[in-house]
């Protein structure tokens, strides 16, 4: 049973034919491709890295007293490897949701460094659905579209607003305001702006943290969904363990703006799967409740407690 | 009737954000009106019989009849000249929108600019009207432009202080959002700072429509002073000067009720056309 769920990526990179999407092009050995190489050999990733994120750190102002400095996050290497869904679990406060505006961007790093290899688009999903209250949902979607391209917004992107709704099932309130929506799809809503720029990675920070527990599990089911659609890569932030669990193939455990453990997650199943077991099923099962135990007894070690 | 004084329960259709009065609404819309009638009536009573028992002239303190009486018998007058004053009102506060947007906007995209020119702003706000307006006329002359000057002087600043704070309390999401997809500095400012801060303009608007009222009859005072001009304040000091205590009155109730309109016209106006802004999502 463990052998045939280990996660996605492993097994994608097993049935991978030789040659095909291993090798890099060849360079010349004096290009600055090589040289750089060379220089500074710790670049050398996997080829199918989507995030590598090397002795990043980041340093508020804070503290007990003036000129005190608080590291949210602590010289962390992570690589997030494409087409996984990463989990960063912790306690409030542990780094996890820092971590993830730097990947995203929006927050700049001390020191160290944070690359997009396969330089895709990335989308992100706050805790909150964070709509414009005085858009209708169909243009709170196409809204990325627009930021993007300046000049060919209009037409094709109320279409690919429209498909990208069409995907959370909401394609009916298109012409509603966000106020006239209930929590549930508001988050839908919020889901589908994320995808209607077609993301290479996607960052969601506590998405359903706010939502009740059956909507928490819809959700999560969608976005399992959606998943298995685009094969994008997923960093989830929570601190729900047993939605880490079953929202991940990999589960990594922070503290104080450390990585404590990297953890494969023997209950994740494949993206190529096609047969839908029930969220609610897989909580049952004894793998899960076993790699509860793990994830949560990681935390209160990291936790010292 | 405050809605502090219900209970939660009694509160929830007030909240709700459906649009159209309910029925509840209905009937506190009713009741409210019931009861400002009734303080108003009680207050008119008050007034007539205290005027009676001490048996006051008619110069210093008429009663309510005579100041209706006055008032009705003046009625073109008084009508002719609150226009006037409510026109210069309205257009003050309309050019002080036009003039904080764009110090707000100007103030929003360089915090040199806001740290250097800020403190003139609330210059505005200290400098008495009644100060300012005698050399106004100096500059200006005995015209309709020196009243709307002296309006917007006194209007400017709730509206600036508004716009400006709005433009700038943009959520932390949504500027996430827009940083994220790579806006552009005009992008932003378009499709994210002006619209929230339209809610802001408006509660400066309705603070600076009673200013502006205020404003426009102070300067009248003094423009009235040498020209053929016809405004609220020109009317009250020529009655004044006539010892007409029952049309000043009159007129003085008339200048508050242009403050009333005035507001209610800023009201109308961000209900209509800028409703989808106000709300929260």
């Amino acid at each position: 049973m463990y052998w045939e769920t280990r996660s996605k990526w492993l097994r994608r990179s097993q049935s991978t034919p030789p040659g095909v999407g291993i090798h890099p092009p060849v360079y010349p050995l004096w290009s600055p491709f090589v040289l750089n190489l060379i220089q500074n050999p710790e670049t050398i990733s996997s080829p199918k890295a989507a995030v590598t994120i090397r002795q990043a750190t980041v340093e508020f102002a804070g503290g007990r007293r003036a000129g005190d400095r608080v590291k949210a996050v602590d010289n962390v290497d992570l690589d997030v490897i494409s087409g996984e869904r990463l989990a960063l679990v912790g306690q409030s406060g542990c780094g996890k949701t820092t971590l993830l505006r730097v990947i995203a961007g929006l927050q700049q790093l001390s020191s160290g460094r944070c690359e997009h290899p396969g330089r895709g688009s990335t989308s992100f999903v706050f805790q909150q659905p964070a709509l414009l209250p005085w858009r209708r949902v169909i243009d709170n979607v196409s809204l990325p579209l627009e930021l993007q391209n300046r000049k060919h917004a209009g037409a094709a992107a109320k279409d690919a607003a429209g498909a990208a709704l069409d995907e959370v099932e909401l394609r009916d309130v298109a012409s509603r305001f966000p106020y006239q929506l209930s929590g549930g799809m508001k988050m839908r809503v919020s889901i589908a702006r994320a995808l209607v720029t077609r993301p290479d990675l996607l960052l969601l920070d506590e998405p359903f943290a706010a939502l009740d527990d059956l909507l928490r599990t819809q959700l999560g089911g969608l976005v399992t969904r959606l998943w298995r659609l685009h094969h994008f890569t997923i960093v989830l932030v929570t601190h729900n363990i047993a939605e880490a669990i079953a929202l991940s193939d990999r589960v990594c455990v922070m503290h104080n703006g450390q990585i404590n453990a990297v953890l494969d997650n023997p209950v994740a199943r494949s993206g190529d799967e096609t047969e839908s077991v029930d969220e609610v099923d897989v909580r049952r099962t004894p793998e899960f409740a076993a790699f509860y135990g793990v994830v949560s007894d990681r935390l209160r070690e990291a936790a010292g407690r | 009737m405050r809605s502090s004084d219900r209970t939660d329960n009694d509160r929830l259709p007030e909240t709700s954000n459906k649009p159209g009065l309910n029925h509840r609404g209905w009937q506190d819309a009713l009741f409210s009106t019931l009861s400002v009638t009734v303080v108003a009536v009680f207050g008119l009573l008050v007034w007539h019989l205290f005027v009676r028992i001490f048996d006051l002239p008619k110069i210093l303190l008429p009663t309510p009849g005579q100041v209706a009486a006055a008032g009705w018998q003046r009625r073109e007058e008084l009508l002719m000249a609150s226009w006037v004053t409510f026109y210069a009102a309205a257009v003050s506060l309309a050019v002080a929108i036009l003039i904080g947007g764009v110090l707000s906007i100007i103030f929003s995209q360089s915090r040199m600019l806001r740290r250097a020119f800020f403190p003139y702003v609330i210059f505005l706000q200290t400098v008495p009207i009644v100060a300012i307006a005698p050399l106004l006329i100096i500059w200006s002359g005995y015209e309709f432009r020196t009243t709307v000057i002296a309006a917007v002087i006194i209007c400017l600043f709730p509206i600036v202080n508004n716009i400006t704070t709005g433009l700038q309390s943009c959520r932390t999401e949504h500027r996430d959002l827009f940083r994220l997809y790579g806006a552009s500095r005009l992008q932003t400012l378009v499709r994210l700072q002006i619209p929230t801060s339209i809610t802001y303009l408006l509660l400066g608007a309705r603070i600076s429509s009673g200013l502006a009222v205020i404003g426009a009859i102070v300067a009248e005072f003094f423009v009235s002073n040498g020209s053929v001009y016809v405004g609220l304040g020109a009317l009250m000091t020529r009655w004044q000067g006539l010892s007409q205590t029952d049309a000043l009155i009159a007129a003085l109730g008339m200048s508050t009720l242009l403050g009333l309109a005035l507001f209610g016209l800023v009201n109308g106006i961000g209900w209509l056309f800028f409703s989808r802004y106000t709300r929260v999502d």
